[in-house]
């Protein structure tokens, strides 16, 4: 199946997904369900990953800034912002499109597979809206919120690592930190947030909702899931960025 | 009662069901035989609407399922139960939660008025003390009977089983054939029933279509069809040595050349 074809039918699915509830407590139940899932699931991989980018962001560029003309407080700036604007965003979300993505699509490849999509089709509820509306919604509301964790955690992590390392004193980079600050990159990096949260939930649902076979064709599934996540998070990262920088 | 005319169905060049018209009675067991291959999970899933046929007519009542609105077609599945070959039960949810499944999503009834329909379901199906174990706790027939108390807990009008018998011992098998048939008979729904398993034919076939390579081959009853005439029907049904001696020895009994050894006469 060549690309357009793929790409059909994801936009169909999409479109699918946009009808009345049968029954509105059922949907919100999945809703909660799924925000739990991705985002508390989520939380502990996003937490060690945001300490240690942010911790080997500051000991990387303290080794590169070595001029004794440039004041330390430049650390915690690029720290900063290099956090907000790339790592946290782009790094989380390529780590919870292998998370996320995954689970995503191997869940509802299981569903597929084992008829349980096609039973929830007889008994007349539309699936696309009560099994794929929820997790993308969820990513919505989660990963931004996990996007936020990982910035905060990685400057705090940046922060931990310049003063154990002894490279740079707590006030010095607390200076940084405050020093120039644009809050447009902190907009940035939602708008960033809620385009991978599209990406990480859509994209697997599609490979999942859609597979055909047993249980090797449900791993295919959801490692092309997450390999086409992480290239369509990348391209739209360099989108974004040639975009409103 | 379920009419369907001249149906059709192709996948590309493949011609899957072709021209296929039958009448699936209320309060009967319509069967649906055939080898595998020849088309009557395709038959069975255009029936439902899970696959939209290239032609023909699906009629529920009189009304015609192929050419309703989605809208229709929902408020019609309401009255359809279905169940299905590996049970389709959700992995992550109780035996109780399953079965209250559909009434959580189409019914207004309080979580106790709940409780007593499923239980209610639950026993009709002979499965007590399972309501909190999850699908991956009980054997294959248990799961059938959740398949059936699911697709039985809203009094659905039409019943459809696909290959309701497989992966069962004969006497299990026999156990879930008597259950979709008093079911049937109980709440006179119009069941229809896919199977190759030729004790459901001979116990339960109040009607029954075999199909071949994508037609009707032939139509009867449990009784006709040991008489039948159709080689192609025969070499299916009676396909071991000993199946054609039983045949054999029945057309015997038929006509009188024989003691009927049901009697005990010999």
């Amino acid at each position: 199946m060549n690309f357009f074809n793929h790409f059909g039918r994801y936009l169909l699915m999409i479109k699918g997904m946009f009808t009345r509830p049968e029954n509105w407590k059922m949907y919100w139940k999945e809703l909660m369900h799924q925000c739990s899932d991705i985002g508390i699931g989520s939380l502990g991989i996003v937490v060690v990953v945001a300490l240690f980018i942010g911790a080997v962001s500051t000991l990387q560029t303290a080794y590169q800034l070595v001029s004794n003309l440039i004041p330390k407080s430049t650390i915690a700036q690029i720290v900063r912002d290099t956090v907000i604007l790339e790592f946290a965003p782009t790094i989380s979300c390529i780590v919870l499109a292998g998370v996320v993505g995954s689970k995503i699509a191997s869940e509802l490849g299981n569903m597929r597979v084992s008829e349980q999509i096609d039973a929830l089709e007889i008994m007349g509820i539309n699936t696309k809206a009560y099994l794929v509306m929820p997790k993308i919604l969820a990513s919505f509301i989660m990963i931004p919120l996990l996007v936020i964790v990982a910035g905060v955690l990685g400057i705090w992590g940046g922060r931990l690592a310049g003063t154990m390392a002894v490279i740079l004193s707590r006030e010095e980079f607390d200076q940084g930190l405050l020093s120039g600050f644009q809050p447009f990159s902190v907009r940035l990096a939602l708008y960033k947030a809620y385009t991978f949260a599209f990406i990480i939930s859509s994209i697997p649902a599609y490979f999942g909702y859609f597979v055909k076979g047993g249980a090797l064709e449900i791993g295919k599934a959801s490692t092309t899931a997450v390999v086409a996540s992480c290239i369509m998070i990348l391209f739209a990262d360099y989108v974004l960025a040639a975009l409103l920088l | 009662m379920i009419e369907i005319k001249n149906l059709r169905k192709s996948f590309g060049d493949k011609v899957v069901i072709n021209d296929v018209s039958a009448v699936m009675e209320a309060g009967k067991a319509n069967l649906i035989i055939g080898a595998s291959g020849s088309g009557k999970t395709v038959f069975m899933k255009c029936l439902v609407g899970l696959f939209e046929p290239d032609g023909g007519e699906i009629l529920y009542s009189g009304q015609s399922f192929t050419s309703m609105e989605e809208e229709q077609r929902k408020e019609l599945r309401q009255q359809i139960g279905m169940l299905f070959q590996g049970s389709a039960l959700f992995d992550s949810q109780t035996v109780e939660q399953n079965v209250m499944f559909p009434l959580d999503m189409f019914t207004r009834l309080t979580y106790t008025e709940k409780l007593k329909k499923v239980n209610e379901v639950l026993d009709r199906v002979n499965l007590k003390d399972a309501n909190k174990k999850f699908p991956a706790e009980i054997s294959g027939g248990m799961k059938k009977r959740v398949g059936i108390a699911r697709a039985i807990v809203l009094n659905p009008k039409y019943l459809f089983c696909d290959e309701p018998n497989s992966g069962l011992d004969p006497q299990t098998s026999l156990v879930i054939d008597k259950l979709i048939y008093e079911v049937t008979k109980e709440f006179n729904m119009t069941t229809v029933i896919n199977t190759h398993d030729m004790n459901s034919v001979m116990e339960i076939g109040d009607h029954i279509i075999y199909m071949y390579q994508g037609e009707k081959e032939w139509e009867g009853n449990n009784k006709q069809i040991i008489y039948s005439k159709s080689k192609k029907l025969n070499d299916f049904i009676f396909a071991s040595e000993f199946l054609q001696d039983v045949k054999a020895m029945r057309m015997l009994e038929a006509e009188g050349k024989v003691p009927n050894g049901k009697n005990g006469s010999h």
